[in-house]
């Protein structure tokens, strides 16, 4: 999985019809320290991850591996939201 | 199948409720010498793997089969905590 942080959302009206329902947003990946790196992903919601929260998300073919998701073009999905990161020796 | 080192935690209480019980550790993936290559990403895992440890971790949806579910988005799990390198077969 990839350290996000939810950064918007993006709303279609048009696009592929096993999509309807899905909350996509835009989630940016993450260093250790919490600073953005340029690449982001287009992540469906299944958490209820609100926008600032620091995330988790699988990608490839495991997203698809929630009720909500089984069956459906989605390649990445939010299955967590980060309370705490210890990562003791922290690379200067 | 991955070579890494675990380099931390995460604690997540709000999560895909089938991952309820898995740990989450942050895994930064090694070439076989043992140097750091690539960004750090964050593997399930089922066998007590600690800090500081080496491991062998799988990624895309196969990662899912050590988990206790059946469904759960992840896409990296440690399968083995290392012992030992071997590589002296590698040309130097």
């Amino acid at each position: 999985m990839i350290l996000g942080r939810v950064i918007g959302t993006v709303w279609s009206t048009k696009k592929d019809e096993n999509l309807t329902g899905a909350k996509f947003l835009i989630v940016r990946e993450l260093s250790l320290d919490y600073s953005e790196k340029s690449n982001f992903v287009i992540a469906v919601d299944s958490v209820g991850a609100g926008e600032g929260e620091v995330v988790l998300v699988a990608t490839g073919s495991s997203a698809r591996q929630t009720t909500f998701t089984k069956n459906k073009p989605i390649d990445a999905v939010i299955m967590g939201i980060v309370d705490r990161l210890d990562v003791p020796e922290t690379k200067e | 199948m991955f070579l890494g080192k675990v380099i931390g935690n995460i604690w997540a209480t709000k999560k895909y409720p089938t991952l309820t019980g898995v740990a989450l550790l942050l895994v930064q993936p090694l070439n076989s010498d043992g140097d750091e290559t690539g960004s750090p990403i964050i593997a399930a895992d089922t066998m007590g793997a600690g800090r500081g440890e080496k491991v062998v971790y799988i990624t895309a949806s196969e990662a899912v089969i050590p988990l206790p579910a059946d469904h759960a988005p992840v896409d990296a799990t440690i399968v083995a905590i290392v012992d030992y390198v071997n590589n002296e077969y590698k040309e130097k």
